[in-house]
């Protein structure tokens, strides 16, 4: 019984074959799986890397201000629309309760996507392809991207941000 | 001298004051049960589109208010029963102090009702995560922190009755394995409320203007080393329960008790590590860190719930077999006691913990895969698989125990107790898969509206998304109505079941 003590010799019972067999293949399982996580790290392709960095949320400010600036082709309901270089660093700063600016991308080109939040935690979520990762205040979260079909994307915010969260809403066309 | 009574069906010595403590907790547990269905029923009548009635704010607020009522009111309220049960009750002892057992009963009721007062003030919109720099009042962390210093007083309680039990020679021999898995579940408690210490402190300082701000990130990785294995708590204290309703139901006895006993040092061991799962796309934190972080050590742990998985039911197989229900591969399943809401709560809390919960706990949290998850609604479809389904299930199904044997009276309305584990069960499993499957196109958690009416731009989901919803509407409504049932159920019995002399 599980609510009274075991048998004095609890300790030496022998496993019955078929629960040893069951063990050995969840071990194996086990193992299996956390193999695989590490190896289709390497071989996969859409993981997240380890290129981060602190950055003040100032500074990330400052540098978006500057990318809006140089690349501004136009605005859409008072965000500004930005076609960055193939290649180049872009940026995108999540701030209560807003995504900016509009990126406008080409398919098959790979940029540098350095995303973060001026303010309190946002949540990067690309809609429909349904990608989300974290914009943490204080961190640059720098994503190699290659979008790869041609079409319009919203950007959801997904990381509850103050009673505005569900406003805020952005936006990326690829062409 | 303290006065024991012997229970006539098992034939424990109880102990009065540990009977009451269990009380006590057990039924503050239902209250907050009660609360958190009620605003369950609010969350969920508003995240279907069609219905949505709360406002943003009462939203964003009440959900604050869901999160901490359930995770962690009702779950720790009754996991305290389940402490002094498993020590005092299984082991026929003393409790040791009941006057500690007063405090941490005060300190988590003092805790909770400061908490809740807070976020319904509206000064702390910050879900239970209040990840930082989100803030809320520094009333409120201070609740947290009371209600953080309550369970480890209990968990203390719990270690110094099998000290004292050990020592009076209450019992022979190793402790009982229910016991034991509640030791493992104290033991994580302890670790993980340390973390809750330093992730809490220094943010209630912070709120109160005393320091600066804690790093968002560095809050992320100590709020989740405490949030995450304070999750391998209730799966211990749900796994010992699973074995306690296994030998209640059918009279089974566990396979093989090293077996069990090395899978719940498994969760001691290795569950604190996967906290990281929280943070797989997160800065800060490098690829390889991350992967060996979640990868190695967690699946250690899912290795001891594979191992229960297997030996729960095993041990049911066995006991039913002995009853004489041997023909075929099946006919102990098919002639089990399927009408027992302690039997049915008990399967039906494996199968949606290992099946739904499990499963897609270790899918979404490997690396590549929780891209497409992270704060979708594929979470709290996961969670409500693990902690409401498999947990919340399994403590409701004891329940149907605790009242005769504790409460001493018999369980009122046992038509409506027959059916409930029914309805909270598959209401529950239906709940979770349709979210998950929602969160698969990309609809996302703690959000008021998913089509962007007050945003600048709009969100175009597949039609077949507003179906799903449905779905989660009607079958939170079910899981809801199941709950209703459970608190009528218990309710009653408290005010008008028949008392069982003893
Ligand atoms: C009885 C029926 C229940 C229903 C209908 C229900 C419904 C919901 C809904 C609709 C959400 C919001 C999902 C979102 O928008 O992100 C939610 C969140 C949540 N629920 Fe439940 N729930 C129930 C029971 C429980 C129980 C028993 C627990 C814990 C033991 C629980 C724990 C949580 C937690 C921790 C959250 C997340 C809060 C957050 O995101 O901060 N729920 N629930
Ligand atoms: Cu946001
Ligand atoms: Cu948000």
């Amino acid at each position: 019984m599980s609510v009274t003590p075991p048998d004095k010799h609890w300790w030496d019972t022998p496993i019955h074959t078929k629960e040893k067999i069951w063990l050995m293949t969840a071990f194996v399982w086990s193992i299996v799986l956390t193999v695989a996580m590490p190896a289709l790290h390497i071989v996969g392709e859409q993981n997240t890397s380890s290129q981060y960095s602190r950055i003040s949320n100032q500074d990330f400010d400052t540098l978006t201000d500057r990318f809006i600036e140089a690349n501004k082709i136009g605005e859409e309901k008072g965000v500004p629309i930005v076609e960055p270089k193939p290649g180049s660093d872009v940026y995108i700063r999540g701030k209560q309760f807003g995504w900016d600016p509009i990126l406008k991308l080409k398919a098959g080109q790979s940029y540098k996507l350095h995303l973060s939040s001026v303010d309190v935690n946002h949540g990067f979520s690309v809609f429909p392809i349904n990608m989300n990762f974290q914009a943490v205040p204080s961190w640059d979260n720098l994503l190699t991207v290659t979008p790869t079909k041609a079409g319009m994307y919203t950007i959801i915010c997904n990381e509850f941000c103050g009673i505005g969260h569900h406003a805020m809403i952005g936006k990326i066309y690829v062409e | 001298m303290s006065k024991f009574r012997t229970c006539p069906t098992t034939g424990f010595k109880i102990h009065a004051p540990a009977e009451t403590l269990i009380q006590i907790n057990a039924v503050t547990a239902i209250v907050f049960l009660l609360v958190g269905g009620i605003l369950g029923l609010l969350m969920v009548l508003t995240r279907w589109q069609a219905v949505h009635i709360l406002d943003a704010e009462w939203f964003y607020r009440l959900l604050t208010l869901h999160g901490i009522a359930m995770l962690v009111a009702w779950i720790i309220f009754f996991e305290m029963a389940i402490l002094y049960f498993a020590s005092a009750v299984v082991l026929s002892s003393r409790l040791a102090a009941p006057w500690a057992g007063w405090l941490q009963y005060l300190l988590m009721l003092v805790g909770a009702a400061i908490v809740a007062v807070q976020v319904l003030l509206g000064n702390a919109d910050v879900m239970f995560t209040s990840y930082v720099p989100l803030k809320a009042s520094h009333w409120y962390y201070l609740g947290i922190i009371l209600f953080a210093v309550g369970a480890i007083v209990g968990c203390v309680v719990f270690f110094a009755t099998l000290v004292v039990a050990k020592h009076e020679k209450t019992y022979q021999g190793s402790i009982p394995l229910v016991t034991f898995g509640a030791m493992a579940a104290a033991i994580i408690a302890i670790g993980t409320l340390a973390h809750g210490a330093i992730t809490f402190i220094p943010t209630w300082l912070w709120a109160a203007g005393l320091i600066p701000m804690m790093d968002p990130e560095v809050y992320r990785l100590l709020f989740w080393g405490f949030g995450h294995s304070s999750q391998q708590i209730n799966v211990c204290a749900m796994v010992a329960v699973w074995y306690t309703l296994g030998t209640l139901t059918v009279g089974s006895k566990p396979v093989n008790e090293k077996v069990s006993r090395v899978a719940f040092g498994f969760y001691i061991l290795f569950i604190n590590i996967a906290s990281e799962h929280h943070l797989l796309v997160d800065p800060g934190l490098s690829a390889a860190h991350k992967s060996w972080n979640t990868g190695y050590f967690m699946h250690l742990a899912v290795l001891a719930s594979m191992i229960h998985a297997y030996s729960v039911p095993a041990a049911v197989e066995v006991a039913l077999r002995k009853k004489g229900y041997t023909k075929g591969t099946f006919e102990w399943l098919k002639k089990a006691p399927w009408g027992n809401p302690g039997f049915s709560s008990l399967a039906l809390s494996l199968v949606g913990f290992g099946f739904l919960g499990g499963i897609t706990g270790v899918v979404y949290g490997t690396e590549q895969l929780n891209i497409i998850a992270h704060n979708t609604l594929r979470i709290p479809g996961h969670f409500h698989a693990t902690v409401v389904a498999g947990t919340t299930l399994a403590f409701m199904g004891i329940t149907y125990y605790v009242l005769p044997l504790i409460f001493r009276r018999e369980v009122a309305f046992p038509g409506i107790a027959k059916l409930q584990p029914y309805f909270f069960g598959i209401g529950m499993m239906v709940f979770s898969t349709a979210m998950m499957f929602a969160g698969g196109f990309g609809v996302s958690r703690r959000q008021w509206d998913m089509t962007g009416v007050e945003a600048p731009f709009q969100v175009n989901f597949d039609a077949i998304v507003d179906l799903t919803m449905a779905v989660v509407g009607i079958s939170g409504v079910v899981a809801v109505l199941g709950g209703v049932m459970y608190v009528l159920v218990a309710v009653g019995t408290l005010l008008i079941g028949k008392k069982i002399n003893a």
